[in-house]
C-alpha cells in the first residue's frame, strides 16, 4: 500500500510580488515528502480557492508580505468555505503583527508564522496537525 | 644596534603554514555570507592586479577607487530614506519631517496598486491602497504629494517599474503645471523592469514592449529633461529575493548592459544617454564581500562602456550608485539588534563609495517604519558621516589583499555569468526560460538551509535566542479610512475633468502604442487630462498584453 501523500497548495494572494518565503516554504515541503502546488504569484481569492479545489489540497498555506494580509487572509478562508472545503488546514505567513495573527487564528486560520521561523518546524506542523485529521477521519470510518 | 633581517615574503608564508598546521580551529566553514570559501590571511600573490590597469586613483579609469576625485571631501553621500505610506497628504508630510530632520533627497515608496498600475478603486487592489507606499493615481495625487516642496531644488528618486513612465509623466506635468521647466528637475526613476521579472515581480506588459517604454523615457529625458536619471538598474531586489553577491552584481551589470544595447539600437549615440544610467546595489551584513562588490562593479562597468561599446564620455564610464541595507538582514527578533546590523551595512557602502544610501529601521521586518525608527536609521548615517572620520579618505580599503583578491574574484564571477547569459541568448531570453528566477530561488534556499542548520548564524533566531519574546515595539499602522479616501478622490477626479479630452488622449496613447511616437511625450498629454494610472495602465495592458511568468517551481 502507498502512504497517503501531504497535498498543499502554496498560495500568494493580492498584489504583493515577494515570493521568496513561499518559494522556499514551498520546496521545504517538498522536501519533506508533501505533494506541493504552487500558484505563482498574483492570484485572487476566487482563484486560489478554485485551484485549491481542482488540486484536492489537505492544506493551503497562504503568504503575504504587503499588509493586505486582514483583508485577503479571511476572503481566501471564505472562498474555501463556500466551496464546501471548510476541512482544509489553513496556515500563512508573511509580515504579519502578532495582534492580527491571534485575530486570524480565531478566524478558521490553524496558524500564522512570521519572519524567522524554522521552515523545517512549519513542515512538522503540517504533518502533525493533517495526521491528527486523518486519524480522526480513519476512527469514523 | 643590530638590524634584524627580515624573512621573505614566501619564505615567511612557509613558515606560517607550517605554524598554521598544528593549530586548533573554530568549529566553522569559514566562507562568505555568499558561500565563497575564505582564506585565513591575504598576501601580495593573492592580489596580482596591475595597479595603473585595474585600480588607477579616485575619479579615474576604470574608477575601481571611487568616481570623484575627491570623494566625500567634495560633497557626502545623499541621505536619502524611502517613504511612502498612506495617502499622497501623509506621505507629503512625512517627506516634510524628513527635510526637516536634515535629510537631503527625497525618494518615494509607492503601494502595490501602484506598483501594478492599478488605480485604488480597481477591484484587485483591496486591502492593499496605502499599505506599503503611497497611492498615487493621477496627477492630481502627485500634485498633493509635493505640495510644498520646490521641486526645482530637492531631487527625488521614484521606485517604480512597470508603471514608470506613466509615473514619471505625472511628475514632468506637475512642474509644467507650476510653471517649471522640466529641464530643472533632478531625480531618478528606478524603471528597471528587467529586474522586476527577475525577482521583484511588479510588471504591466511583457518584456518588449516595456524595454520599448523604457528606451522612449531615455530618449525623451535626453532631450527634455537632461539631468534626469533615466533608469536606477537595480541589483537590490535581486538580493533581497535570495541571489549571492556574485549574482547582484552580475546579472544587474547584464541587464544595464541590455538597456544600453537598445539605446544604440534605437539610434542614439550611447553618449548621449548612459551618463544618464544610474544603478542601486544591496548592502549586507558581509562587510568585505559588499565592499569587494561595490568596486568591482564600477571597474566592469567602466570597462565595458569603454572597451565594448565605444563610449567616449567619461560619464558615461563612471557607474554612480544608491545603497540600501539589506532588509532582509533584519530580524523579527530582538528588532533594536537591527540597529547595529544596519550601521555595520552602511559603513560598507561608504567604504565601497556609494553617491545615496537608505539605512533601514530596526522594525522594517513588522511593519512600515515609526517616525522614531526612522530618524534613527538617519542619524545612523549621520554618525558615520560626522563621527567616524572615514570619510575623509577616498577608498580607503583600497591596496589590502584581501579586498583587491575579493575585488578580482567578483569581476571573474559576474564575466562568467554574462558568458552564460550570452549562451543562453541573452537577457530576455534567460528571463523567458525561467533562468535568473531559478539561480535566485536556489541561493535563497541554499542559504536558509545554511541558517537551519546553524553552518550561517543569525543572532536572536539560531544562537543567542530569548524564546517567545513579546515585542515592545511601537507600530505603524495605516489608517483604515485611506482606501475609501481613494474612492472618492478618484471618483470627484473623474466627475470634474473634461471627459472628451481625457478619451482623446487615451486614444493618442492607443495609437502611439502601435507607431514609433514616443509613449511618455503621450503619457504627458494624458497626466494634463487627468486620465488616471490605470486608465492609461489598462490601454497598454489592451494593446501589449499581459505577462505571464514562466514556471519554476
Amino acid at each position: 500500500m502507498s502512504e497517503r501523500r501531504i497535498r498543499v497548495l502554496v498560495a500568494k494572494p493580492g498584489l504583493d510580488g515577494h515570493d521568496r518565503g513561499a518559494k522556499t516554504v514551498a520546496s521545504v515541503l517538498r522536501d519533506h515528502g508533501m505533494e506541493v502546488v504552487y500558484t505563482g504569484l498574483h492570484k485572487t481569492p476566487a482563484m486560489i480557492a478554485e485551484i485549491a479545489m481542482q488540486e484536492d489540497v489537505d492544506v493551503v498555506g497562504l503568504s503575504i508580505l504587503s499588509g493586505a494580509h486582514m483583508e485577503l487572509f479571511p476572503r481566501v478562508r471564505k472562498e474555501l468555505v463556500e466551496r464546501g472545503l471548510d476541512h482544509v488546514l489553513m496556515v500563512g505567513g508573511g509580515i504579519i503583527p502578532g495582534d492580527d495573527m491571534q485575530v486570524l487564528e480565531e478566524d478558521g486560520f490553524a496558524k500564522l508564522f512570521g519572519p524567522g521561523t524554522n521552515t523545517d518546524s512549519i513542515a512538522e506542523y503540517i504533518q502533525t496537525e493533517i495526521s491528527k485529521r486523518w486519524a480522526a477521519e480513519e476512527a469514523q470510518a | 644596534m643590530t638590524e634584524t633581517k627580515p624573512i621573505s615574503i614566501p619564505e615567511g608564508r612557509q613558515a606560517w603554514e607550517a605554524a598554521l598546521e598544528g593549530g586548533k580551529l573554530r568549529d566553522s566553514e569559514f566562507t562568505s555570507l555568499s558561500g565563497s570559501t575564505l582564506e585565513v590571511v591575504y598576501g601580495p600573490e593573492d592580489a596580482p592586479g596591475d595597479p595603473a590597469k585595474d585600480l588607477g586613483w579616485p575619479g579615474q579609469f576604470p574608477f575601481t577607487r571611487g568616481v570623484h576625485p575627491s570623494m566625500y571631501r567634495g560633497r557626502l553621500w545623499t541621505m536619502r530614506q524611502f517613504a511612502g505610506f498612506g495617502t499622497a497628504r501623509e506621505t507629503n508630510e512625512r517627506f516634510k519631517f524628513l527635510l526637516d530632520h536634515g535629510q537631503t533627497g527625497l525618494s518615494v515608496a509607492f503601494d502595490f496598486p501602484t506598483l501594478m498600475g492599478r488605480d485604488g478603486d480597481d477591484e484587485m487592489c483591496r486591502g492593499e491602497v496605502g499599505q506599503v507606499g503611497v497611492a498615487i493615481s493621477s496627477l492630481a495625487d502627485m500634485e498633493q504629494l509635493f505640495d510644498g516642496i520646490p521641486m526645482n531644488e530637492v531631487s527625488t528618486s521614484m521606485t517604480i517599474n512597470g508603471p514608470a513612465p506613466i509615473l514619471l509623466a505625472f511628475y514632468i506635468a506637475c512642474a509644467e503645471r507650476r510653471g517649471l521647466d522640466p529641464a530643472v528637475l533632478q531625480g531618478t526613476v528606478q524603471n528597471d523592469i528587467l529586474k522586476e521579472y527577475q525577482a521583484q515581480h511588479a510588471w504591466l506588459v511583457p518584456p518588449e514592449p516595456a524595454l520599448r517604454m523604457i528606451t522612449d523615457v531615455m530618449e525623451y529625458c535626453s532631450e527634455h529633461v537632461p539631468k534626469w536619471n533615466t533608469i536606477s538598474i537595480s541589483g537590490y531586489h535581486i538580493r533581497e529575493a535570495g541571489s549571492t553577491a556574485a549574482q547582484e552584481l552580475a546579472f544587474t551589470l547584464a541587464n544595464g548592459l541590455e538597456y544600453v544595447r537598445r539605446g544604440i539600437e534605437r539610434g542614439m549615440d550611447v553618449d548621449s544617454f548612459a551618463p544618464r544610467l544610474s544603478f542601486f546595489f544591496d548592502s549586507h551584513l558581509d562587510f568585505f564581500e559588499e565592499i569587494a562588490k561595490f568596486r568591482a562593479a564600477r571597474r566592469i562597468w567602466a570597462r565595458k562602456m569603454r572597451e565594448e561599446f565605444g563610449a567616449k564620455d567619461p560619464r558615461s564610464w563612471k557607474l554612480r550608485f544608491h545603497t540600501q541595507t539589506a532588509g532582509v538582514s533584519l530580524t523579527a527578533q530582538q528588532p533594536e539588534n537591527n540597529i547595529v546590523r544596519t550601521a555595520y551595512e552602511a559603513m560598507a557602502a561608504v567604504l565601497g563609495g556609494t553617491q545615496s544610501l537608505h539605512t533601514n529601521s530596526m522594525d522594517e521586518t513588522l511593519s512600515l517604519p515609526t517616525e522614531k525608527a526612522v530618524k534613527i536609521a538617519l542619524r545612523t548615517q549621520q554618525i558615520i558621516a560626522e563621527e567616524t572620520e572615514v570619510v575623509h579618505v577616498a577608498d580607503p580599503l583600497g591596496g589590502s589583499y584581501y579586498v583587491e583578491a575579493l575585488t578580482d574574484k567578483m569581476e571573474r564571477d559576474a564575466q562568467a555569468y554574462f558568458d552564460e547569459i550570452e549562451r543562453r541568448g541573452g537577457v530576455v531570453p534567460s528571463i523567458d526560460s525561467g533562468y535568473f528566477q531559478k539561480e535566485i530561488h536556489d541561493s535563497a534556499l541554499s542559504y536558509q538551509r545554511a541558517v537551519e542548520n546553524g553552518s550561517k548564524k543569525v543572532v536572536g533566531v539560531n544562537c543567542y535566542s530569548e524564546g517567545e519574546e513579546s515585542l515592545e515595539i511601537e507600530l505603524h499602522r495605516i489608517r483604515p479610512e485611506v482606501e475609501a479616501e481613494a474612492f472618492k478622490g478618484l471618483a470627484s477626479l473623474r466627475a470634474d475633468r473634461n471627459a472628451t479630452r481625457a478619451t482623446a488622449a487615451l486614444d493618442e496613447i492607443r495609437t502611439a502604442c502601435n507607431s514609433k511616437a514616443n509613449l511618455l511625450q503621450a503619457f504627458i498629454t494624458a497626466a494634463h487630462a487627468d486620465c488616471t494610472l490605470g486608465e492609461i495602465s489598462q490601454v497598454l495592458r489592451d494593446e501589449f498584453g499581459d505577462y505571464i511568468e514562466p514556471k519554476i517551481l
